[in-house]
């Protein structure tokens, strides 16, 4: 193993060198992969952030694929998904994986932001890292709010109609905003076409672009571990961190094997239930958009229910959209509202658990909520949930600094 | 690995099963138990389909070689017992009926039936072909229990005969709405209560078959998907180890 490590990342002469003197190629290398050290304890949670990458990569193939035979027009963009779902080769395959992928899109992310919250990740010197990850999930919803638009199902229809009506809610200049987002009076031809650009060029761009920001500055500041120590602090002679090992092979082949896992449980969806029983695909989008005929009963897809039940919560539509937003945003100020030193959960006490408990209880039940319709007992325990849920956040400055907390270890916890 | 797909499918049952279609007006609807994997009962399907519905209903996302290869038909077979409204092989299943005269004569035009096992669900229609009684002052003469004041005649009255609902009001003062209390037979048809429970079924069955024709070979296709992602998963764990087994 030695002699392969010291051998990875040396001029290799011909080609190599040909390249090298050319473009950083090794020196990237070994920056990013052979010489980038990460925590050798690193547990399950640890390996979202590359299940994202892998769920972002079949997005995109499988998005050009369908955007060869996908025609954005009222007229005929449902019979174009229909077309490709029985008449394209593989179409179906491909148009499964991208519906399936949009809600692993989201699972992966949401794992992905939880650990964060497990383990300080947010916490400095990583608070750009944070904000560039909220960034990527505020583009991520956008994405796929404008990909649901696309299939012109009746949900499609009335779930677009029903958000973008929010911005009328806003004084003054509401009326103006939801004319000029839709590009028409009403959701239309048009308004389907600007969703189509969006969702195909500008916000997979900007998507990528991001991705790319936000894996700069982690390798730039080191992964933080489940321990929460900075690995940096404790160097060997040869100014490699004692508890690191390379990304590249020992977290690439531990990756590799969680790409599996992953992909085996995607298939699963894919070739055995890519409907989900109504969660990823929901029934009413197999019709036909509907201009004249409300759906009974909608409801967004599920990885946006907990902020629609936010939304419905309120009595006022003005300040039901603000809180909505409030929820999707108060994230991004958890590097300062945490006012804990200790990053990792493992030395943090009872009050922090116990909050980060009720946080994830809430953040389900509030999924919940959003998908029952609002009325009766429901609307008052959504209104329950969305105080705790607000609450976790907006306490935080305070019960994060009386927090009895555990001496943290110098080292890592790695058993072998 | 292999535990982990015995429990991931089940896990998918489980959510299949817990978002109900909010298609019903509130009445329990009876299991419509097709199998989908039935070819004869598809084929029975067909003919009920193109025999019955397809005068006023599409399925415009279907075409007709496409459902003979699904159906296990030969090209002679389709073109005598279910290509009545088509010239070529590669033709989608259209109405005889024009939308138009769909709209005028009915109040809205017929839906095209390519998707609706899917919008609906398959219970939902099973209970629905089932669920016509007479009523007077009605247009058509019928109402439907599962989708009152439906614009579609009862045009199985042939088969099932004419029934009529039996609504129970609550005995006591609340005054709540009237219960259905089950279907008493008026008029009997040509096939019994079972044989025409039968003749739903298939109909059905192939609603759901044409809703997703691409479901027999997904399943098939996945489970070679898996056992190949369960023999990469191996390697890549030994790989794994192989690689960590001096870290300590």
């Amino acid at each position: 193993m030695a002699r392969i490590e010291s051998e990875i990342g040396k001029p290799q002469g011909g080609f190599i060198k040909w390249i090298d003197d050319r473009f950083p190629l090794m020196e990237t290398m070994r920056y990013h992969a052979t010489e980038y050290y990460a925590s050798k304890n690193f547990n399950i949670w640890y390996v979202f952030g590359v299940l994202a990458m892998v769920v972002l990569v079949i997005q995109l193939v499988t998005g050009i694929f369908l955007t060869m035979n996908y025609k954005p027009s009222a007229e005929e963009a449902f019979a174009s998904v229909e077309y490709i779902m029985r008449d394209v080769s593989w179409g179906w395959l491909m148009r499964y994986l991208h519906s399936t992928g949009a809600s692993f899109f989201f699972i992966v992310v949401y794992l992905h932001m939880f650990r964060a919250m497990l383990y300080g990740s947010y916490k400095k010197p990583r608070e750009l890292i944070w904000i560039i990850g909220m960034l990527i999930f505020l583009v991520l919803m956008a994405e796929a709010f404008a990909g649901y638009l696309l299939p012109w199902g009746q949900m499609s229809y009335w779930g677009a109609q029903v958000i973008i009506s929010l911005f009328g809610a806003i004084p003054f200049v509401g009326d103006a905003l939801v004319e000029y987002i839709k590009g028409d009076y009403s959701i239309s031809d048009i308004t389907l076409n600007r969703f189509f650009a969006l969702h195909v060029i500008a916000l997979p761009l900007a998507l990528i672009g991001l991705v790319f920001v936000h894996i700069v500055a982690l390798h730039e500041v080191g992964s933080n571990n489940p321990d929460g120590i900075e690995i940096k602090e404790h160097k060997g002679p040869d100014g490699v961190p004692l508890d690191g090992v390379a990304f590249h092979p020992y977290h690439t082949s531990k990756d590799l094997v969680a790409i599996i896992v992953f992909l085996m449980i995607f298939s699963a969806a894919v070739f055995f239930a890519p409907d989900m029983g109504g969660y990823f695909l929901e029934h009413a989008n197999f019709e036909p958009a509907n201009t004249l005929v409300t759906p009974e009963h909608i409801a967004p897809v599920w990885y946006f229910t907990p902020y629609y039940a936010i939304l419905r919560a309120v009595p006022n539509k003005l300040w039901g959209a603000v809180l909505m937003g409030a929820a999707v945003f108060l994230p991004l100020f958890l590097p300062w509202l945490d006012r804990c030193r200790v990053k990792s959960i493992r030395y943090r006490g009872w009050i922090y658990r116990s909050a980060l408990g009720l946080f994830v209880i809430s953040f389900f039940a509030l999924g919940w909520l959003g998908l029952q319709p609002a009325e009766g007992i429901y609307v008052n325990l959504a209104r329950m949930f969305s105080v705790i849920y607000f609450a976790f956040f907006l306490l935080m400055p305070y019960y994060s600094t009386i927090d009895k907390t555990k001496p943290v270890p110098d080292r890592v916890v790695y058993h072998g | 690995m292999v535990r982990l797909c015995s429990y991931g499918l089940p896990l998918a049952a489980l959510l299949m099963s817990s978002l109900a279609f909010a298609a019903s007006g509130g009445t329990a609807l009876e299991p419509a138990g097709n199998d989908v994997s039935n070819v004869a009962s598809l084929q029975r399907g067909a003919r009920n389909f193109m025999n019955y519905c397809s005068g006023c209903h599409s399925a415009k996302y279907v075409r007709y070689n496409s459902l003979a290869k699904g159906l296990e038909l030969t090209e002679d077979h389709l073109v005598e017992y279910l290509m009545f409204n088509a010239e070529k092989t590669f033709e989608t299943i259209q109405a005889t009926m024009s939308t138009e005269d769909g709209a005028r004569w009915f109040g809205q035009a017929p839906p095209d039936m390519s998707l609706i096992a899917r919008s609906k669900g398959t219970d939902y229609i099973y209970n629905f072909l089932k669920g016509f009684y007479l009523e007077d002052g009605s247009p058509t003469g019928v109402n439907n229990l599962h989708l009152a004041g439906t614009s579609m005649p009862h045009v199985l009255w042939e088969l099932q005969g004419y029934q009529a609902a039996i609504f129970e009001v609550p005995g006591d003062d609340a005054g709540g709405a009237p219960e259905f209390g089950g279907f008493e037979s008026v008029t009997p048809g040509t096939l019994s209560a079972e044989d025409y429970d039968a003749f739903v079924r298939d109909t059905v069955n192939f609603l759901e078959y044409i809703s997703e024709p691409i479901r027999g070979t997904r399943r098939v296709l996945g489970v070679w998907v898996l056992l190949y992602l369960t023999l990469f998963l191996i390697i890549a764990s030994m790989l794994k180890n192989q690689i960590w087994k001096d870290v300590s």
